[in-house]
């Protein structure tokens, strides 16, 4: 690459169409004839449930799967892509939701050894020069000098697309990424993108299902549905209604749980004053005080990183408190297995394949994390008895919908919805009185989504004290009886959900 | 590989999920075995050496007659123990590998404290009862440590129990060359034999020892334990996810201490009756590889106390075989190590094949975006 060339002169931006991919794992037809088009210099939402085939389609696209049928055309020609590199070379880039940098190096050693072509041997003031030359071109900066691991999310996230930028890959594939940032940072970036594309500078296609910024940067979308084509458009004139038509069809969601009104404030859950360490010694939450009502959801919305994970894992039990007290009823709670059961505590945690599961136990045992060791399951507190684990998943298979081949699949062949619904059956099918929730739709499709929350909201209704911690906005203004902000390790803010908007809470999670 | 592929699967065929998963579990590790013995047999006709013969010696030697097949038993009796002293602390998560010192370190324990029980004359079955208990007990504290340090301290458990296994060996040879040292023993040395009168004999009607019986019957409790027992639900809880065990209350520490102390008994069991059995006092033979070769068996038996038994008996054979192979094809003891060597790297290496031989999933799975 040559980086004293100007980057971003207007009209170097390349359209690019793919025709007819088809895609095919096993018996799983991922993409099934999918054309998008994509004009040079415009910021294209791809829209689609979870499963929908949206990232096969890139990945087909960045080389990472080899389409089993269809062509991609870079500025009208076609070009035959079968690995990243080829892309790269190609001028096509991705941005995944997950960050591609390394931690501890800086922003600027980042950006070179991206190069395929970086020397063996640096000469850092040579490369130093042509960095802030580049830089000077670029509409947003990022400190250069700076480690990586200091950076916010939304500047790793800007230094993200600077790399791409920095080895000229005009076409930028973008795998949802503002799910990382503030609102704040997330119009802000996108604004700059739409920006470089309306001046034919790079051409972006964003894989989204956040319709407020799609309706507020992309010029075009694509949906895609079960592998299929549904539809296309100008994202400008086309309603939310239509694009989420597409994208759900006809599927049938379950109704969505009516948030009953009572009279309970009765005090449930009390944080009082919590402190919990990260491994170096520093506080990772500091003074965290909340309380819980019998009967409420209370939503701590912030970005992500500012202590909430460590908060869940502390009410978990994963995290050690350095000091502070959890109550319960106006008891000590501390997080072992009898108080669990004796204070009817129970948990939804992120991403429960990771925190809720053994992914190569079977189904049947996953479900029984909860009463493997009471009866019926286990007789004199110690011997197990396999009949009884097995009646109750399977009763609980049903009644949850989980889909499996068996219950004796490891857990960590179901689908990410089918998980979830595996750990909601173990959680919520007795007597829930305290609800711990962590980001419990993060990557679900549409129907388990409007599933699991109604299932939040009914426990709720049936007189839970449910503490929802979620990075997703609307999740948390849809659910919360009262919305907490967490920022830089405590929470900054508390207010009843009718008394507050979007842009407060955003305001507060920027820590303004 | 090709007759595993989807294609021979019909699509509406709904098999036994569990089968399935037994048949792979045991048709990799065979399938491993059989690759490093072709591999093996390369490395026999490099040396000029003809695989064929080796192999019908070892077979000869391990199970020709019904003396090879005592001594295979009479050989598999530590690996047993040993083996178990590595799948327990697996089950939860943890590589430890030290089943080598707490051997020694248990047949020492029991060694030493059988001097003063012979000196005093105690009656024999005491002593015996005396002995396995100190050995386990020594044993079990020493992986038990490892496994403390782990959880509470955060130390790698696979290197501080190779680490302290050498400090086992270290601690033995203290003793053993110092204050504990047989004066009689002039070339080797070796505490205070324990006397004929306290060696524990054989089965009845065979030359097996004890130490087989007791091998097979723990390998045989723990299977229980851990597929049974609420203890070895939430030892396999916390093995296959500490953080979602955590979650549920349990008392993750003390799970993993004392899985690992169940491991370090088991291991300070088979000190006990190399002691106890073979050698009658505690000296240098005691380090005989038996905690390393264990680690294998652990490995092809997949962690299951059952199938330890037999994976056991086939590397007992193979040990047995050794002498015979040594005699009769002219080749140096140490060829049994490669071959045990070559099947460690070929199972660690075949690993890999679980989930992927489509013919063993209950359904070929797409995947998912």
């Amino acid at each position: 690459m040559n980086a004293a060339a100007p980057i971003l002169a207007t009209g170097r931006a390349p359209s690019l169409k793919a025709v007819g991919m088809t895609k095919i794992f096993g018996p799983l037809v991922a993409l099934d004839d999918v054309s998008i088009d994509i004009p040079a210099g415009s910021f294209h939402a791809l829209l689609g449930e979870n499963g929908a085939g949206k990232s096969t389609l890139v990945k087909s696209i960045m080389g990472f799967y080899s389409a089993d049928k269809g062509q991609v055309l870079l500025d009208g020609k076609e070009v035959s892509i079968r690995s990243p590199r080829d892309a790269r070379a190609h001028g096509i880039g991705m941005v995944y939701q997950q960050f591609t940098l390394v931690p501890c190096l800086t922003a600027a050693e980042n950006l070179v050894i991206s190069r395929a072509d970086a020397p063996a041997v640096m000469d850092w003031k040579k490369e130093k020069k042509a960095l802030d030359a580049f830089m000077e071109q670029m509409p947003f900066r990022v400190p250069l000098d700076a480690q990586v691991s200091s950076l916010s999310a939304g500047e790793k996230q800007k230094l993200e697309i600077l790399k791409l930028l920095y080895l000229d890959q005009r076409f930028m594939i973008l795998d949802e990424p503002t799910s990382v940032l503030t609102p704040g940072e997330a119009d802000e970036m996108l604004g700059l993108l739409g920006d470089m594309a309306a001046r034919k500078e790079i051409t972006v296609l964003m894989i989204s299902h956040k319709f407020r910024e799609v309706k507020a940067f992309c010029d075009g979308f694509t949906v895609l549905r079960r592998g299929r084509f549904t539809g296309s458009g100008d994202a400008q004139s086309a309603t939310i209604a239509e694009m989420s038509q597409m994208m759900i069809g006809d599927t049938e969601l379950r109704e969505r749980a009516t948030r009953r009104v009572h009279n309970e404030n009765r005090e449930v859950l009390e944080l009082a004053g919590l402190f919990a360490e990260d491994v170096d010694g520093a506080n990772v939450i500091e003074a965290v005080n909340l309380k819980v009502n019998a009967g409420e959801i209370v939503g701590i919305a912030g970005v992500s990183g500012n202590g909430q994970s460590a908060l869940v894992e502390a009410l978990a039990g994963q995290r050690p408190l350095s000091d502070g007290a959890i109550r319960i009823h106006g008891q000590n709670f501390f997080p072992r297995r009898a108080a669990f059961d004796k204070f009817k505590v129970f948990g939804l945690p992120e991403e429960p394949l990771k925190n809720a599961t053994a992914p190569k136990m079977s189904v049947a045992e996953n479900i029984a994390f909860r009463g493997f060791d009471k009866p019926p399951v286990a007789r004199f507190g110690w011997w197990m008895s396999p009949g009884p684990m097995r009646k109750k998943a399977e009763e609980l298979i049903a009644r949850y919908r989980v889909k499996t081949t068996s219950p004796d699949a490891p857990i960590e062949t179901l689908s990410g919805g089918n998980v979830q619904r595996a750990v909601l059956a173990r959680e919520l099918s007795g007597d829930v009185d305290v609800l711990i929730v962590a980001n419990p739709c993060f990557g679900l499709d549409f129907a388990s989504v409007s599933e699991i929350r109604s299932q939040i909201m009914e426990q709720r209704n049936r007189g839970a004290a449910v503490l929802l911690v979620s990075e997703d906005l609307d999740e948390i203004l849809e659910l919360s009886d009262r919305v907490a902000v967490m920022s830089g390790g405590t929470i900054t803010y508390v207010s009843k959900i009718e008394d507050t908007d979007r842009n407060t809470i955003g305001q507060h999670m920027a820590g303004h | 590989m090709s007759a595993e592929t989807a294609g021979s699967v019909p699509a509406t065929r709904t098999p036994n999920v569990r089968t399935l998963k037994f048949a792979e579990s045991i048709f990799v590790p065979v399938f491993a075995l059989f690759g490093s013995f072709l591999i093996f047999s390369l490395f026999l006709l490099v040396i000029g050496k003809s695989p064929i013969d080796f192999f019908t010696l070892v077979w000869t030697g391990g199970f020709g007659s019904s003396f090879s097949i005592q001594q295979s038993l009479q050989r598999s009796a530590p690996l047993i123990l040993t083996a178990l002293a590595f799948a327990i602390p697996a089950r939860i998560g943890l590589t430890m590998i030290g089943a080598e010192g707490a051997l020694v370190l248990g047949g020492f324990a029991a060694a030493a404290v059988a001097i003063p029980l012979v000196t005093g004359g105690a009656a024999a079955p005491i002593a015996w009862l005396i002995m396995a208990i100190t050995a386990m007990a020594a044993g079990g504290l020493w992986i038990g440590l490892a496994g403390w340090l782990r959880h509470y301290r955060g130390v790698n458990e696979t290197i501080s129990s190779l680490l302290l296994s050498y400090i086992a060996i270290a601690i033995m040879n203290f003793f053993v060359e110092g204050a504990l040292r047989d004066p009689a023993s002039a070339n080797k040395p070796s505490t205070m034999p324990i006397g004929d009168a306290y060696r524990i004999g054989s089965i009845p009607g065979t030359d097996v020892h004890w130490g087989f019986a007791a091998g097979v019957a723990l390998a045989i409790i723990l299977f229980i334990l851990m597929s049974r027992t609420t203890f070895g639900f939430a030892a396999r809880m916390t093995g296959g996810n500490v953080r979602a065990a955590k979650a549920q209350g349990l008392p993750v520490g003390f799970l993993m201490v004392a899985c690992c102390a169940i491991a370090g008994c088991c291991a300070g069991l088979a000190g006990f009756f190399e002691v106890a059995v073979i050698h009658g006092q505690a000296n240098a033979s005691l380090v005989a590889g038996y905690g390393f070769t264990g680690i294998l068996v652990a490995f092809l038996a997949r962690h299951n106390p059952l199938m330890i038994v037999p994976v056991a008996i086939i590397f007992g054979a193979i040990a047995a075989a050794g002498g015979l192979v040594q005699r009769r094809m002219g080749m140096p003891d140490a060829t049994v190590l490669v071959l045990q060597g070559i099947i460690f790297v070929v199972l660690l290496a075949s690993e890999t094949l679980y989930g992927r031989l489509k013919f063993f999933q209950p359904e070929a799975r797409g995947d998912r975006t």
